[in-house]
């Protein structure tokens, strides 16, 4: 995967997804998760990606963030397609360009929050030192913990911090607050915030919850496997004005 | 089928692997038990069958020669049942077409019906004809080892007296099962063989008419055996008693006693590894069921299954496990036993194997397993059956981690994540990973055990005969002869040097013990059989006192400079006080040693001999072979390295068979423990794996962190497999060391190597298939779902 973006065309584009449809065969049934999708990311937006279970958001966030291929249709990240991309060039496209952050947070046990973090910098071509990474998320003071001795709220600041320590283009988060209460899950959301404010990291957020739409730049709506409407805001909220 | 009975089916079917790497680890045990257990029954029963059908007798004796009347006095003695005199003869046989020199013994059979005692069993052909002087019967090991059959013919000498023998029939014996040349140590079918013709013709050509050399008793039931043996030496002492003796004794009951004692060890020490291994493997494994079925425990107890109910289920789970190996390993070791009945029968004559396998055996096995495997899982099923459904519904609580040990120490900073995580998983459950790498150790430490009785007799064949006795040709004499047959020995073209050696048969006395051997007289300058001292060098013998092999001192409880009494037991039958002024090194029998000149002068005899060892041109062998077997005196010529290769022949096929299947059963062991902990370690870090490889690991840097750690304690318990290895065979040995032979605790080098390499290659040939469910990690999948 080439490092250096080769635009294709103004404004530079992210993502460009092009008739994505994935289709998962179970057996005897099929499962369209995907119908054909269109969409495009612009660098420094924050996007959330709206839709009841089913309509289809994470697989499309997989298929973005090279750990599903789409069925047919192409995923082009900086001009490369990521459907036609071998699993060599999906992992080594993990590794320096994308962040992900899961609902269930996903630390490895036994490496403290520094350590977790560290995991992902030493494999990564241009990181920010763990130290920085998790005092952008306000964990300063807990670089030496084991997960068994944080709470939820800051597992999860912590897996903010590991995946965006390495600097990547894009910051994908899949259902982030979904294992958190409302007043953990703003500060979850409000260190994803800084983060795409301070450091320009395209962000893409997953969520089933309208009231976290509000903080977004963009809100694409997806069901039954279709963008069904994009609203853009005209004026997005802070994290912290938000409540549920 | 019930539903819970289908899901156990289903819940098996899912970890088949784990199933049968426990499965074969369990049928290793339970095949070793009963293969060694069977064979132990089958031998214990066939001997006590042929013992009592063919009358083994119960005590022995040989002498000079004594006349026939002397019978009815050894059978007034109180206790016997029944006396059967007979005449053994030495003879130089002639096998057509085979040039090298054999010899044998004959025995005598009764002129008229069959011998009270020690019976022959015939297999070909027919018995002996009264009178007849030109026919005999051949032990069957001679005769296969030559495709004897009758009709054949055979050229023999008795006391140098050529004669022409013909083969009436193939016979097997109970005083023969271990067929041994006196004074050998490994049975060599080609160049030694037991043959039987009828009393008149053989005292007849042995010049023993009207007399008798050997004799035979049976007891009565309330016999005493040691009273009736020395009223026996008593009778027997005036006729050039070489001393009598019980069953015990007896060389080829002793043999096979011996065989089957370490047979014992076997069935005992070998399942025992295995069954605590396999407990091991089914405590991992259930423990780590039980952790991810905490949720379905809770959800059949909220729907009213009691705890019982909870705990009888997952009981039944290991014991299909177990029952699965145990049924496999009964299967093998029947099939096993089998064969090594077969391989058994190569070196011990019995004329059948009645096989046995006791129901008792099979139970006991069974029994074995099952409670082990129980004990090794009721603990985890009991805390899972007995948690309330509401908390068991619950995830468990995170796993704790701490820095390592290592870690603490200070090394930490320079180690990458992946390796700290393989340091701090390995302290997190030290007694696991120590078990685990316990388990891999033992599987090297088979391996060891396998070779070692190999190395062993390597090592006793180098020192002792190769490096000790270093003859072409050891001649031995029908009786002890004066000095001047050497001449006519060195007289021979192509033999290049002769030494003559004494041979007496003694008893020694020290303090309350005593014990009965042979005192080897042998010259100042002796090249061809060197007395070595612990450290391998040859001892110089010195003019007075005596050498003892070092076990025979231990056995009297002597040290240099102590005074032994030494009853000679033949000729002039002196008693002798003498110093011992050293120890000798030997592996193979019992002797005392003295020089040559010395030991004529003690024994006031002249200048005799009872044989030499000869070395010879190679070229010549076969015209001195015949020359030899023409002297009057000579009884018997065995070649060194011919007897040697004979047995090697024999053995390789016996070490061949016990190596394969002991490499495959320490790869078992090897495979169960690898490929289970890892499997396991897979199960339970999946999560983490795979959230690895979504942040951009590699495939082979997730299978390094999990197989790394395999690969430690796969590293760790190589040479703490070595130590293991080593006490066990020192525990093998532990009651084999006899005067017959010590076993020496010798390992090569390369049997370390050996059982290293079987145990690498086993670990990355579970660490390749661990890689595979790696490679093919539902990074999506797991991602979605909770721990």
């Amino acid at each position: 995967m080439p490092s250096a973006p080769r635009p294709l065309s103004e404004p530079e584009k992210i993502f460009e997804a092009r008739d994505v449809v994935k289709i998962y065969d179970m057996g005897e049934v099929q499962v369209h998760a995907l119908r054909g999708i269109h969409l495009e990311l612009y660098p420094g937006e924050l996007v959330v990606l709206l839709g009841p279970s089913g309509s289809g958001k994470s697989t499309l966030l997989n298929i973005l963030g090279g750990l599903d291929r789409p069925t047919s249709g192409q995923v082009l990240y900086r001009g490369q397609d990521l459907a036609r991309a071998s699993d060599r060039e999906l992992t080594a496209y993990r590794r320096h360009h994308v962040g992900f952050v899961f609902q269930f947070y996903n630390l490895i046990p036994s490496l403290t929050a520094r350590e977790n973090v560290a995991a992902v910098t030493e494999i990564a071509r241009n990181p920010m030192k763990p130290e920085d990474a998790l005092a952008l998320v306000g964990l300063a003071d807990r670089l030496d913990h084991f997960p068994s001795q944080l709470s939820g709220g800051q597992q999860q600041r912590v897996a903010i911090a590991r995946a965006i320590a390495k600097n990547p283009a894009v910051l994908l988060c899949d259902e982030p607050t979904g294992a958190l209460d409302s007043a953990t899950g703003i500060v979850v959301l409000e260190a994803i915030e800084r983060v795409n404010q301070e450091l320009g990291t395209t962000t893409a957020l997953i969520t089933h919850n309208a009231d976290i739409a509000a903080m977004a730049d963009r809100v694409i709506h997806l069901s039954d496997g279709r963008i069904s409407f994009v609203e853009r805001n005209a004026h997005k909220k802070r994290a912290r004005q938000l409540h549920w | 089928m019930r539903a819970l009975d289908r899901k156990l089916v289903r819940d098996l079917w899912s970890i088949k692997g784990q199933v049968l790497a426990i499965g074969l680890v369990i049928a290793g045990g339970v095949a070793t038990f009963i293969m060694s257990v069977s064979v132990l029954d089958s031998l214990r029963v066939t001997q006590s069958v042929f013992y009592r059908d063919y009358r083994f007798a119960d005590v022995f004796a040989s002498l000079k020669r004594a006349p026939e009347s002397l019978k009815a006095q050894i059978q007034a003695i109180p206790g016997v049942q029944h006396v059967e005199t007979r005449v053994f003869a030495p003879v130089l046989l002639e096998v057509p077409g085979y040039p090298d020199p054999v010899s044998g013994q004959i025995c005598s059979l009764p002129d008229h019906g069959e011998p009270l005692l020690n019976r022959v069993y015939l297999r070909q052909g027919r018995l002996t004809e009264p009178y007849r002087d030109d026919e005999v019967l051949v032990s069957e090991a001679f005769a296969e080892a030559h495709r004897l059959k009758p009709g054949d013919e055979l050229g023999a000498t008795i006391r140098g007296k050529k004669k022409r023998l013909r083969i009436v029939g193939v016979a097997l014996s109970p005083e023969f099962i271990y067929q041994l040349q006196p004074g050998a140590v490994i049975p060599d079918f080609e160049s030694y063989g037991i043959l039987w013709m009828g009393r008149a013709a053989l005292a007849a050509a042995f010049e023993m008419e009207g007399a008798f050399n050997t004799v035979a008793l049976s007891l009565t039931a309330d016999a005493r055996e040691g009273e009736v043996i020395d009223r026996l030496e008593d009778i027997l002492k005036r006729y050039g008693s070489l001393g009598a003796h019980g069953r015990k004794d007896q060389i080829s009951h002793r043999y096979l006693s011996e065989e089957m004692r370490q047979l014992q060890k076997m069935a005992t020490m070998f399942p025992i590894i295995f069954v605590g291994v396999a407990s091991f493997l089914l405590n991992v494994v259930i423990g780590r069921l039980m952790a991810t079925e905490r949720e379905q425990v809770a959800i059949l107890k909220a729907f009213g299954y009691g705890n019982g109910d909870i705990v009888a289920h997952y009981l039944k789970f290991v014991l299909l496990i177990v029952l699965i190996g145990v049924a496999g390993g009964i299967a093998a070791g029947v099939w096993l036993g089998q064969g090594l009945g077969r391989i058994y029968m190569d070196f011990y004559r019995f004329p059948f194997l009645l096989y046995q396998l006791r129901p008792a055996a099979v139970v006991t096995s069974v029994l074995v397993t099952v409670a082990a495997a129980f004990l090794a899982t009721l603990y985890s099923i009991l805390r899972a059956a007995s948690l309330p459904p509401a908390q068991a519904m619950q995830p468990a609580a995170p796993a704790r981690y701490r820095a390592s040990l290592l870690e603490a120490l200070g090394f930490g900073r320079r180690l990458a994540p992946p390796t700290k995580m393989i340091l701090r998983s390995i302290s997190r459950r030290p007694v696991k990973a120590f078990l685990t790498m316990i388990g891999v150790a033992f599987a090297c430490a088979i391996l060891i055990v396998g070779r070692f009785f190999s190395d062993a007799t390597d090592y006793i064949v180098d020192i002792q005969f190769k490096l000790a006795k270093r003859d072409d040709l050891n001649v031995t004499f029908i009786e002890p002869t004066s000095e001047r047959v050497l001449y006519s020995l060195r007289s021979l073209e192509g033999v290049r040097h002769v030494e003559p050696y004494r041979w007496v048969p003694v008893r020694l006395r020290h303090e309350h013990r005593s014990y009965r051997t042979a005192i080897r007289g042998v010259p100042e300058e002796s090249t061809l059989y060197r007395l070595l001292d612990q450290d391998l060098r040859p001892v110089a013998i010195p003019e007075h006192g005596f050498l003892l092999t070092d076990y025979l001192a231990h056995l009297l409880g002597v040290r240099p400079g102590d005074t032994l009494t030494i009853e000679v037991l033949e000729g002039r039958r002196r008693t002798l006080e003498a110093p011992i002024v050293g120890l000798v090194s030997e592996w193979v029998g019992v002797t005392g040693y003295a020089r040559l000149d010395s030991l004529n002068r003690l024994l006031g005899d002249g200048r005799t001999v009872s044989g030499a060892y000869l070395e010879i041109d190679p070229r010549l062998g076969r015209a001195i072979y015949a020359k030899l077997n023409q002297m009057p005196r000579v009884a018997g010529v065995s070649v060194r390295e011919k007897g040697l290769r004979n047995f090697y022949e024999t053995l390789a096929k016996q070490m061949l068979t016990f190596a394969f299947f002991n490499t495959l059963l320490a790869c078992s062991i090897a495979f169960g423990v690898v490929y289970n902990s890892a499997r396991i370690a897979f199960s339970e870090r999946n999560r983490d794996l795979a959230t690895l490889r979504v942040l951009g690991f590699t495939r082979a840097e997730i299978a390094y962190i999990l197989l790394g750690e395999m690969a430690l304690l796969v590293v760790a318990g190589i040479p703490a497999g070595f130590f293991i290895g080593h006490w066990l065979c020192a525990q093998m040995i532990t009651g084999l060391q006899t005067d017959l032979f010590r076993v020496p605790l010798v390992i090569e080098p390369s049997s370390y190597s050996f059982a290293a390499l079987v145990v690498l290659v086993s670990g990355v040939l579970s660490g390749l298939v661990i890689k595979r469910k790696l490679d093919r990690l539902d990074l999506v999948a797991v991602l979605k779902t909770k721990e």
